[in-house]
């Protein structure tokens, strides 16, 4: 049986640069695969990765992020981003790590609930069919805390 | 180490999996079935066969792969094996846990 005393993993994504969106996606799905309940709330940029136009378009972030081991100039120019990025998804795909669109339709079937920030959603003036269907509705933070509804509960910010 | 399912010794790891797949049967299956909490159906058992057909042929098991599988879909994986449907159905299958965070 379970050892774990976690019942409930929150996420709240708050970033579209593709390490932070598949950090929240694994860990999601992963506290699934353990029995865990899991729920991600989309908000500011994370926003992106629930958009149907945008979430299969995510980049790495060639600028500011050390590990890339480039020179920040170099990483600013054109194309970079998206070569990081191509670079990136071969590595993951060998790893039978799926696309955004596919992974989002792995979490909603595996039982995660999505929601979508109602701020960052009015902000962005975003309308209810730009976000994917999957998703489980426009909460505020204060709905959102609500989901933490039992002992052992985790909040976790991306 | 070595414990008694269903009336046969059996070598299994810390964690209750078989380490002998040589060594499995239904009635073993059916056992570490009950202690997940699990009444199996002939449904279950087609699942069971097709992830030990799986890992026969090599094939690394994920959420993924069921996904792909054209067997079932994750949503009655869930149904079928609820708690952990990947960890509690290789248990009852007899094969390895899969290793894959996926």
């Amino acid at each position: 049986m379970n050892k774990t005393k976690v019942k409930k993993m929150l996420f709240i994504l708050s970033k579209a640069t593709i390490e932070n969106v598949y950090a929240a996606f694994i860990m999601a799905n992963g506290a699934r695969m353990e029995g865990i309940e899991s729920e991600v709330f989309f908000t500011f940029f994370g926003l992106e990765a629930i958009q149907k136009k945008k979430l299969n378009n995510l980049h790495v972030a060639t600028v500011g992020n050390p590990a890339m081991h480039i020179p920040t100039m170099v990483g600013g120019l054109p194309g970079m981003e998206a070569l990081a990025t191509k670079m990136m998804k071969k590595e993951m795909e060998k790893l039978d790590m799926p696309p955004v669109d596919e992974f989002l339709e792995i979490l909603s079937a595996s039982g995660v609930k999505l929601w979508a920030c109602k701020l960052a959603y009015d902000m962005f003036h975003l309308k209810e069919e730009d976000l994917i269907d999957d998703l489980d509705g426009i909460l505020t933070i204060g709905d959102f805390y609500n989901r933490a509804d039992q002992d052992g509960c985790q909040i976790v910010f991306i | 180490m070595e414990t008694l399912i269903a009336g046969s010794n059996v070598k299994v790891n810390q964690e209750g999996y078989l380490l002998d797949f040589s060594q499995w049967n239904r009635t073993i299956g059916e056992q570490i079935a009950q202690a997940e909490g699990i009444v199996m159906t002939p449904r279950h058992w087609e699942v069971i066969e097709w992830l030990q057909e799986q890992v026969k042929a090599d094939k690394a098991l994920s959420i993924r792969g069921i996904k792909k599988s054209g067997v079932l879909d994750i949503k009655e994986f869930y149904a079928l094996f609820p708690g952990g449907p990947l960890k509690i159905s290789t248990k009852i299958a007899g094969v390895p846990k899969p290793k894959s965070c996926i």
